[in-house]
């Protein structure tokens, strides 16, 4: 290398004793290691990350005190998510706009733009979270809802009476308190203990609208 | 001109100034050690490519270098997150006080009163609306036909308050009022609280009389609040006339126009799809549930049996 040209013009006397290790420190195979990935088949590939996505989706079912979800955050799991969410509420059928359903859209804006206020707002409030992993955070813990959402589906079918009102409202209800309180068991150790509530309530408010979308959600007749 | 009262601290530019000279300097230092190993290496290559090379890619080097420092100068001034940081710095119990003394008109005019600068309270009390309003919309069927729902609950929201902040500050500036604009802010958005309350019960419980009565006290209290805090940052009978006139007129018309907003666009709907030969009655009655009405006509017999008895 250039920096060490310089250094051969000194001169080592011979009756000074030179010992050292001179080997090559291991970590110079990290760069081979780095381009092997691009080698592997595709399918190692997805199945790998599959199995990442897997894992923290039981993760966020079992909500304990693990920090997997934050160390290897990726942002796969929440797209999946979203855009399941999205395709749901769609309903599907083009002349159903004058009911006011969600679009596409507005499904996608709402749970993108809500997790970065959210994670602004933690972030300014003093958390020690990055950005991105409070997104991840944020987006898995949607699977609660996601759930919900095919259960109201199937309930639908069967009628849309009181009895499938009530039933929505329960199940709406519960996945709604299981998704905050799984995001707070991640989110709320990166606050200081006593503004816990102020990060809270926005996770809240977020998790509400989405559970009130997925409740009010009728299919096209 | 800042208030020596203001809670707001340095201002958003200064702040700006200080993180990106503090960047700068650590920036400049990495810089001189890594020119010193560059010209190491440009020194080696001078050989192979000559003065022409060279200069080139100093040049290049240099403007790439300056254009750097001008887009992490602009970067670091409006998408530093750590500028708006001291607005955030609240506890829940002073948010939750703020919430009740909002409701509150302080007795004293005489002198300044204090009105804390922060962000987080009107930012939540904001959404809080918009979630609102989006419950509104949907159960009173409305449709909007340019646009989305989402759209339309935060444009409204969100352009109420940073509009008619703007809009007072500005005529607080015309007007000789002591008041800054992150005060502006947090007064109006802490006086949302009571539109949003006003909204949840009534959007829920359909009774036109329920919502006037609510819409006086709650939406007034609110309105005398801020009104009287403005007035004890103002001299002078005409400018806290103007000021103080303004921001009750919006802030009441505000409450007014977000209830009946979305009622008559279902009443609109009704007429189109029932046909022009149903009478104007009908639409008035489906409003006002039997149970109200009972309830009304019973109080008007015994007011009248008590009028007759005396």
């Amino acid at each position: 290398m250039s920096q060490f040209a310089g250094l051969s013009d000194i001169s080592i006397s011979e009756d000074i004793l030179v010992e050292g290790d001179i080997s090559v420190p291991v970590g110079s195979h990290n760069a081979d290691n780095d381009f092997s990935t691009l080698d592997e088949p595709v399918k190692d590939t997805i199945l790998r990350d599959l199995r990442a996505v897997g894992q923290k989706f039981v993760h966020v079912m079992y909500p304990k005190k693990s920090s997997a979800l934050l160390r290897d955050w990726d942002l796969w799991g929440p797209l999946i998510l979203c855009v399941t969410l999205a395709l749901m509420l769609q309903g599907g059928s083009v002349d159903s706009e004058e009911e006011g359903r969600p679009q596409f859209a507005e499904v996608f804006v709402i749970i993108w733009f809500g997790s970065v206020i959210i994670t602004l707002n933690s972030k300014l409030l003093g958390g020690t979270i990055s950005f991105f992993q409070s997104l991840c955070v944020l987006g898995y813990c949607i699977l609660p809802l996601t759930v919900a959402m095919i259960v109201c589906r199937i309930v639908l079918v069967g009628g849309s009476g009181l009895v499938s009102f009530v039933v929505r409202l329960i199940v709406v209800t519960a996945s709604f308190s299981w998704s905050t309180f799984a995001s707070t068991a991640f989110l709320a150790d990166s606050q200081p203990p006593n503004r816990k509530a102020l990060v809270v309530y926005p996770v809240f408010l977020f998790y509400f609208v989405i559970g009130w979308m997925i409740l009010t959600f009728s299919p096209s007749q | 001109m800042e208030n020596m009262d203001d809670t707001s601290g340095s201002s958003f530019e200064d702040m700006g100034e200080m993180h990106q000279r503090m960047k700068e300097e650590e920036e400049v230092t990495a810089e001189a050690a890594a020119t010193e190993e560059d010209n190491g290496e440009y020194g080696d290559f001078l050989g192979m490519k000559g003065l022409k090379g060279q200069l080139g890619r100093q040049v290049a080097d240099e403007v790439w270098q300056a254009g750097k420092r001008q887009a992490s100068k602009a970067f670091n001034l409006y998408a530093n997150i750590d500028i708006l940081r001291p607005y955030f710095d609240v506890e829940p119990i002073q948010v939750r006080n703020r919430l009740i003394e909002s409701l509150i008109p302080v007795r004293i005019i005489n002198f300044p009163q204090k009105v804390a600068g922060e962000l987080y309270g009107p930012m939540m009390l904001v959404f809080t609306m918009v979630a609102i309003l989006l419950h509104g919309m949907k159960t009173s069927g409305t449709v909007i036909r340019e646009g989305t729902l989402m759209g339309t609950a935060i444009g409204t929201c969100f352009g109420y308050w940073l509009g008619v902040s703007s809009f007072i500050y500005f005529l607080s500036y015309l007007c000789n009022a002591q008041i800054t604009m992150l005060q502006m802010l947090s007064l109006l958005g802490y006086g949302l609280f009571g539109h949003c309350m006003v909204l949840f019960i009534t959007y829920n419980v359909h009774f036109h009389s329920l919502f006037y009565f609510l819409w006086l006290v709650i939406g007034g209290l609110s309105t005398l609040r801020m009104v009287a805090v403005l007035i004890s940052r103002t001299v002078g009978q005409t400018p806290r006339l103007i000021l103080c006139g303004t921001l009750a007129a919006l802030h009441m018309l505000f409450l007014l126009y977000l209830h009946f907003a979305y009622h008559k666009m279902v009443e609109g709907i009704l007429d189109t799809l029932e046909g022009p030969n149903i009478p104007p009655i009908q639409r008035v009655a489906r409003d006002v549930p039997v149970v109200a009405s009972a309830v009304v006509n019973a109080t008007i017999k015994s007011i009248a049996a008590v009028v007759q008895s005396q």
